[in-house]
């Protein structure tokens, strides 16, 4: 198995709380790995470190290998698909726009074509992105993240706000681009039955890593699902 | 309206400088809107006004000293407003008026010239000399090249400075380019109209084009031919008229996004 993703000893400390403490795990080429927690667990704390938006980690973190720390060439092999991207409603961008920015000036237009249609977009190319509703606007930010043809897609809780029948198909999309296509996907979600339907790793985060395995082991694990579930329903007390 | 006026030189200089100018600030003005930065280009023509009282003090060529104030100024605050975690609207205040300080201290010192400082503060397009409609030339030619190039990267750092950064976009210096090709264009265009009507050039266009709800580049396109418009017709109106360019471009544009309104009030263009 190649090691994609190696997590050693991750700390994040913020002035009021110490967000993630002492995570280690490792990610292996073709894992499709659901990382769940309650609200605040620290799943988007771990993304950003993992994205270097959030340098101010103790621990190391390697790509390919690599510590993040010294290159950031491994975000090229890397799509990342935001919970809600935040942009005007009347930004003068189509789909077809959207899809290619960052991108060199040549781009690949047919394998353009194909992400698009693969993802049921391809009617609305030519459509500003404001005016998609939510279902929609996520699929052009997955085909966005496929452009590059990443060896990993990283996705932030990415149902939220968003019809069931978007995503049915957003799962079916998910599940082939794993099997078919061979990208390690890393997952993070508050659906448990979901991850479990998908996922071939879960990992359990609560600050701390109290899980990370397979998914059977952890679903067929009634102990853990139900310390899950506490740990969930005292944070959805604490919230309100 | 006699076609005499379109054999004199001095007005072949005029509209070629004021396509150039209407080009140029209709695309770099289109990221500045985008990125809710609106106001930059009349900070940026303000602090140029404490450039230009320092040539005219120093006896050099008063754009030469506002093209370095107002790019090492905009590029300064643009810093200082990373580091301490101003806003946008705040850091273009701060600019602005110290760029006009400046501007007041300096001509009270030099006892005042009131009659030079006048025409940069309304523009004197029917005055830009060979050497003047050169540079305006080459100045938007290598903007216009710089932004082809990169436009891709720009727009994504526009739309998302975050996803852009997780891309390997380098972010921070995009929006450093965008700052100093700002302030480049903005004393490029202070000849066209004025330090005190800049602003007008960079957003009105846009803001007219963006009503179309096209995509980025037909808005572009869109936006520089209103502003390509407004220019040369309001540079002709106004000689014929004998009224002030700047004023009458400005009007012009601003009759443009009305008429927008009004077409896509009555239905006419697709809802955003």
């Amino acid at each position: 198995m190649l090691k994609v993703v190696e997590i050693n000893n991750l700390t994040v400390q913020y002035p009021d709380v110490k967000a993630l403490d002492d995570v280690s795990f490792v990610i292996n080429q073709g894992d499709f790995l659901g990382i769940i927690g309650p609200n605040g667990a620290g799943k988007s704390t771990l993304f950003d470190s993992m994205l270097g938006l959030n340098t101010k980690y103790k621990g190391t973190i390697k790509f390919f290998g690599k510590d993040i720390r010294k290159s950031k060439n491994y975000l090229k092999e890397i799509g990342y698909v935001p919970q809600k991207p935040i942009f005007e409603k009347n930004f003068p961008v189509t789909v077809n726009d959207v899809v290619r920015m960052g991108l060199r000036n040549e781009s690949d237009e047919n394998r353009i074509d194909e992400i698009l249609q693969q993802l049921w977009i391809h009617e609305l190319s030519n459509r500003r992105i404001g005016e998609l509703s939510g279902g929609q606007q996520q699929r052009v930010f997955i085909a966005k993240a496929l452009v590059n043809n990443p060896k990993i897609l990283i996705l932030d809780e990415p149902v939220t706000g968003i019809d069931q029948q978007s995503i049915e198909l957003f799962y079916s999309i998910l599940r082939e681009l794993n099997s078919k296509q061979k990208i390690t996907i890393i997952w993070s979600s508050h659906d448990l039955d979901a991850v479990n339907q998908l996922a071939n790793h879960v990992a359990c985060l609560n600050r701390t890593l109290f899980f990370h395995g397979e998914s059977e082991k952890f679903f067929s694990d009634d102990k853990l699902i139900k310390q899950y579930s506490e740990a969930s329903m005292q944070e959805h007390m604490h919230h309100h | 309206m006699s076609l005499e006026i379109l054999t004199y030189s001095f007005m072949h200089r005029a509209l070629i400088s004021g396509i150039a100018i209407a080009i140029l600030c209709s695309v770099v003005g289109l990221f500045l809107v985008l990125r809710r930065y609106s106001l930059f280009g009349d900070a940026i023509a303000h602090s140029s006004f404490g450039g230009i009282a320092l040539g005219l003090l120093a006896g050099v060529y008063p754009l030469w000293t506002a093209y370095g104030v107002s790019i090492v100024s905009a590029l300064i605050i643009t810093r200082i407003k990373d580091k301490y975690n101003i806003s946008s609207d705040a850091s273009i205040a701060v600019l602005l008026s110290s760029g006009i300080a400046v501007g007041l201290v300096i001509i009270g010192f030099s006892g005042g010239f009131t009659i030079d400082i006048f025409s940069f503060l309304f523009g004197s397009i029917l005055l830009v000399s060979v050497d003047d409609t050169v540079l305006i030339l080459s100045l938007t030619g290598a903007i216009l090249i710089v932004i082809l190039l990169l436009y891709r990267q720009i727009l994504y750092s526009t739309f998302n400075e975050e996803q852009a950064k997780v891309s390997g976009i380098p972010v921070e210096k995009i929006n450093y380019l965008i700052v100093f090709m700002a302030g480049i264009t903005v004393v490029t265009s202070i000849q066209l109209v004025g330090v005190l009507l800049i602003s007008a050039l960079f957003v009105i266009p846009n803001v007219t084009a963006i009503m179309y709800g096209k995509g980025f580049k037909q808005t572009a396109i869109i936006s520089m031919s209103f502003s390509v418009f407004s220019v040369v017709v309001g540079i002709l109106i106004s000689y014929v008229f004998d009224i002030t360019p700047a004023g009458t471009i400005v009007l012009l544009s601003i009759g443009l996004l009305a008429g927008t309104m009004v077409i896509k009030s009555a239905g006419l263009l697709s809802k955003n």
